[in-house]
């Protein structure tokens, strides 16, 4: 029972990581198709400039946390400004290559800058206790975790469907041509929702520094996991991404728990399964290509 | 026939034209740089690999991030194989082309009933699970140690493996040639351009009767012969198979040089892997640990200066004012 519960916190919290992250992708890949393969050097980043400020410069871990966010959402509005946006209209394979070659220089970067050992983010006494919820107690670093992939999904979910930067938004991916006549700022659209999922999954990258520890490498294997989850939800469905991300964390946990020496087979039999039974996905977006 | 339908026809030069060459430069390269045998044979077994991925990424059009479970699956049969069974090479050859191509055939079986993305995904999940089984099975390929104590017998009976590696990239290079011969042949042939024509449009294709997924499952398991070939023939001049010849880098790294010297056309797989095993060595000799920074920034060169582009510059400040349509499969076609 002890063993079940934790696999399920554990597993729970590992998926609103997976899905924190993934949002961004989502968005980007499934409405504004572009294949960002840069998205886990986001989380890198974001998990990084937190590390860094609260080890080295001794900030506050809820002063380091805005800040990392906020520095990945500008990095990614940077980015979008002034080079991603000319490959919009470039074939799916030149994005892909592009890329993964500002993968392989964000990596090579923080390995020169911070070194190849993985970096720990220093937490608050308040996050470093457990929590007693009355019939069981919670390493409190999971409930955030747990709090924040709950706000992320649902404000993420009101701001697609009922504001009007979610209508611009929309509109903007369905009809570009056709937005930018009735007035609505596309480009700025455009750089707004890259920056933001940016931003989130810099986010990410801070809430899950726990379970996935922070290394150069951690935009290249952490991508791959990301990518399954969108694929999985359907490209460019939040509540999708949500099931995927949750349901692929508990198999990935619960098989770290139980099955440890069979590494990640578990997680790729299960995305092979989901993918093989939905090829577009659990919930996907309309008819694509 | 207009000159944008020529660019698609089978090329008329001789197929044994591009092999020639490659096996003359492969020669010279033999012949003069013999303290860099080690680098000729890394690059031939390369240049196979990404051979076998045009097949399928170039001729086939369809992306795949998981080409590198062909190659491990050739790679562990030949090592266990001259471990367990015989230590001649071209027996262990055989076998690794066998495992290559069974493999594809079995999972291209599954894989090929999906396309685009999804397919992009899933070959991706096939080569990390074969990942999570090789690790696993320890007592046959030796897990994270990877699997080592094989040596190889003599080529023909005649020729023995030397320090030097003198044997080893000859054998490396003359399998190529022949790969190459067999690929180029079979892409110019009818079922070549069927396949072609599959990449161009599968519904017209489907509507002429051409037999869709039987089509691509033959590409896919020949490209799995010519990878587990590769694979063979990296764990006998390596003398060792590491899980690394399973790992996405090595898929990734794949594509990367593909893209690099021009899907679809064969001798740009070549180009591809030459280009960029010689970037590789040369920025890790360097600098071991920042290798990644000369590859991305190469990487995010080529997409903001396509090579076509870089070559029709080069060709019309040069002076050569004919406009010959580049028989090629362009990066913009391949989405």
């Amino acid at each position: 029972m002890q063993l079940l519960a934790n696999v399920l916190v554990d597993g729970l919290a590992y998926g609103m990581v997976l899905f924190v992250i993934a949002v961004g992708l989502s968005v980007t890949l499934g409405l504004m198709r572009f294949v960002n393969l840069s998205h886990g050097a986001f989380a890198m980043i974001g998990g990084y400039v937190a590390a860094l400020l609260t080890r080295e410069a001794g900030w506050s871990f809820w002063l380091a946390l805005p800040a990392a966010v906020a520095t990945t959402g500008l990095l990614g509005a940077a980015l979008e400004a002034l080079v991603l946006r000319h490959l919009y209209r470039r074939s799916e394979l030149s994005q892909v290559l592009f890329t993964i070659g500002l993968t392989f220089f964000l990596i090579a970067a923080t390995n020169a800058l911070a070194g190849p050992q993985v970096q720990q983010i220093k937490l608050p006494p308040l996050l470093d206790q457990s929590v007693d919820l009355g019939f069981r107690t919670l390493p409190a670093q999971r409930l955030l975790v747990l709090c924040a992939g709950l706000v992320v999904a649902l404000t993420a979910a009101w701001t697609v469907t009922r504001t009007r930067f979610g209508v611009w938004l929309r509109a903007a991916v369905d009809h570009p041509d056709t937005a930018s006549a009735l007035g609505i700022p596309i480009r700025a659209v455009q750089c707004a929702t890259f920056a933001v999922g940016a931003a989130l999954a810099g986010l990410g990258g801070v809430l899950g520094a726990e379970l996935m520890p922070l290394e150069p490498y951690y935009a290249l294997k952490y991508l791959v996991l990301v990518l399954v989850v969108v694929a999985v939800g359907g490209m460019g469905s939040l509540l999708g991404s949500l099931i995927a991300a949750l349901s692929l964390g508990i198999v990935e946990t619960a098989s770290k728990y139980l099955a440890s020496d069979w590494g990640s087979l578990f997680f790729f039999l299960a995305m092979a399964l989901l993918l093989a039974w939905r090829p577009n996905g659990l919930l996907s977006r309309g008819a694509r290509a | 026939m207009t000159t944008a339908d020529s660019s698609l026809a089978p090329r008329c030069g001789p197929a044994w034209r591009t092999p020639a060459v490659v096996f003359a430069l492969g020669l010279a390269a033999w012949w003069l740089l013999p303290d860099q045998l080690g680098l000729v044979t890394r690059i031939a077994f390369t240049a196979l690999f990404v051979l076998s991925l045009d097949l399928v990424v170039g001729v086939a059009g369809m992306a795949t991030l998981g080409h590198a479970a062909l190659f491990g699956a050739g790679a562990y049969a030949a090592g266990i194989f001259a471990l367990r069974v015989h230590p001649d090479p071209l027996a262990g050859l055989a076998i690794g082309i066998v495992a290559g191509s069974l493999i594809a055939l079995a999972s291209g079986a599954f894989l090929l009933r999906y396309r685009g993305f999804t397919f992009l995904m899933l070959t991706i999940a096939l080569a990390q699970i074969a990942l999570s089984l090789a690790q696993k099975a320890r007592d046959w390929t030796g897990g994270d140690d990877g699997l080592t104590g094989f040596t190889m017998g003599p080529l023909l009976g005649r020729f023995a493996f030397d320090l030097e590696g003198r044997t080893a990239a000859l054998y490396a290079l003359v399998v190529l040639t022949l790969a190459l011969y067999v690929a180029r042949r079979v892409t110019d042939s009818p079922f070549g351009l069927a396949v072609r024509g599959i990449h161009e449009n599968r519904a017209r294709m489907a509507a002429l009767g051409t037999p869709v997924f039987v089509r691509l499952l033959t590409i896919y398991t020949l490209a799995g012969a010519l990878a587990g070939a590769a694979g063979a023939l990296a764990a006998q001049t390596n003398a060792i198979v590491g899980l690394d010849s399973l790992s996405f880098a090595l898929s990734a790294e794949a594509l990367v040089m593909l893209i690099l010297g021009g899907a679809g056309r064969l001798h740009g797989a070549i180009i591809g892997a030459v280009l960029f095993t010689l970037l590789h060595h040369t920025a890790s000799s360097i600098n071991p640990y920042h290798w990644l920074f000369v590859v991305g920034g190469a990487l995010m060169f080529v997409v903001l200066v396509p090579p076509q582009r870089a070559w029709a510059w080069l060709r019309s400040r040069l002076g050569a004012h004919e406009s010959r349509p580049v028989p090629a499969v362009t990066q913009e076609e391949l989405a």
